[in-house]
């Protein structure tokens, strides 16, 4: 093996079910239900999809929802918008947490 | 103002050469023939289900040279239907009740017999639809095409691959976006794609890479929604067409290395519905030289009627093309994918 991330594993994923296929069925089936048309349409869902696979840093889920998002529409700009609140979340997660540095800082503090 | 990029036959690419793209569509990868794919629609085989739609392509020829381009048109080919084979269209249509001619190209108004072409048809009382790639009708001597499409009630259908100019730029040519918006002005100005005209104006997306089109309904809301508010344009129908891996898309796809995922794709989201509906059924496409075809695409690929169906114009048989078997190969999973993909659009 040269590498954990291999693109052609993706086209695989269906095979982690052997060792419980209904636990994979169930899996697949509340997947594709939350990936349907509903109240919110299935780019905007492919958009979502592309901004978490970004958070979660996920090589499998960007490759798949950077061709979802294509497929469904999607623009160069709304996926870099949507990455950008992905970043934002996570950059903000980070800097939110300066509260905490205060608290501290604030009881240590004279 | 440079439209026109290469065509792969001005550069002696070995794919201008149809054998070659069967050869790769045949034997690169190895997967499942189309025919024996089809029988999951649960019929035997692709069979015509009896013609509707007379499509004739007048040439190769082109003011364009657009990435995409099955045909490989462009500004050097030379390939355009003689007075003659039209006369024997012409000819082939009349002892026919075929409703629809789809006049394409190339770009088919640079036929010089285009015109002559368009009133004899309608002289038999058929419906016209022409494929017009909109730069055309700015340049030079073919000014007057949008009246002239008016008032012989001719449906133009337009590429448009999407309402970003950027985007469109890149498959299409540099400036092709700004031009296009500027004819398909012209064209809304006489009533084309207003509602209640009568003047059908319908535009055609095309992915601009190495993806399938999305939803058609949802990305005509997209482009009525944008191409009103930003350039106050109208038009009917938009067609979501997917690119068949033929001319300079399959160039592209082997040239970029996504022939392989583009392939594997086409063939996981086959779609029996698609398949059922797809428009080699109802269509014969006519060569610039004569010759007969079951679609575009194997006209592209030198894939002439079979079975036994006759090949030429000059021996049309309604009756036995009307019920021809249809022949197939790897690139016939491109109309069947998700959703299906014809000259009108997404299928199922």
């Amino acid at each position: 093996m040269d590498t954990y991330y291999n693109p052609s594993d993706l086209a695989k994923f269906a095979e982690v079910g052997e060792g419980n296929k209904e636990l994979m069925n169930k899996f697949f089936s509340w997947y594709n239900a939350v990936f349907a048309e509903g109240a919110l349409s299935e780019r905007e869902k492919a958009l979502i999809a592309l901004a978490v696979a970004h958070a979660v840093q996920c090589p499998y889920c960007i490759d798949a929802y950077t061709q979802e998002s294509l497929s469904k529409g999607a623009t160069l700009e709304q996926m870099t918008e949507a990455i950008h609140v992905a970043a934002a979340i996570r950059g903000g997660a980070s800097l939110v947490h300066g509260v905490q540095m205060k608290n501290v800082y604030q009881k240590l503090s004279m | 103002m440079a439209l026109a990029s290469k065509t792969l036959l001005s550069l002696r690419h070995p794919l201008s050469d149809a054998s070659a793209q069967v050869e790769i569509l045949e034997n690169k990868l190895n997967l499942m023939p189309f025919a024996e794919r089809f029988k999951e629609t649960g019929e035997e085989e692709l069979v015509a289900t009896g013609i509707e739609i007379f499509q004739v392509n007048v040439g190769k020829l082109c003011n364009q040279a657009c990435k995409h381009c099955h045909v490989d048109a462009g500004p050097d080919r030379r390939e355009i239907m003689s007075q003659e084979t039209m006369r024997l269209c012409l000819d082939a249509l009349a002892k026919t009740a075929i409703p629809k001619v789809d006049i394409t190209g190339g770009a088919p108004e640079m036929n010089p017999n285009f015109r002559w072409f368009v009133k004899e048809v309608k002289a038999l009382g058929r419906h016209v639809m022409t494929r017009s790639n909109l730069t055309i009708l700015l340049a030079n001597g073919f000014e007057d095409l949008p009246e002239f499409f008016a008032e012989h009630q001719v449906e133009v259908i337009s590429s448009l691959p999407h309402y970003s100019p950027s985007l469109t730029d890149k498959q299409r040519g540099e400036d092709v976006f700004s031009r296009s918006i500027e004819a398909i002005k012209r064209l809304n100005a006489l009533g084309y794609g207003k509602e209640g005209s009568g003047l059908i104006f319908n535009l055609v997306h095309n992915p601009v890479g190495a993806f399938l089109p999305p939803n058609q309904s949802a990305l005509e809301k997209d482009y009525k929604r944008e191409l009103s508010k930003r350039y106050e344009i109208a038009f009917n129908r938009l067609y979501a067409i997917t690119n068949l891996p033929v001319g300079r898309f399959l160039e592209y796809l082997l040239a970029s290395g996504n022939y392989e995922a583009y392939m594997t794709k086409l063939v996981s989201q086959f779609n029996p519905v698609a398949a059922k509906g797809v428009m080699c059924r109802n269509t014969i496409s006519i060569g610039w030289d004569g010759y007969l075809y079951d679609c575009d695409f194997n006209q592209m690929l030198e894939l002439k009627v079979g079975y036994g169906a006759p090949t030429h114009i000059k021996d049309f048989d309604w009756e036995k093309l009307n019920r021809r078997k249809i022949v197939t190969r790897q690139h016939c999973y491109g109309c069947a994918a998700g959703a299906g993909s014809s000259c009108g659009g997404a299928i199922a």
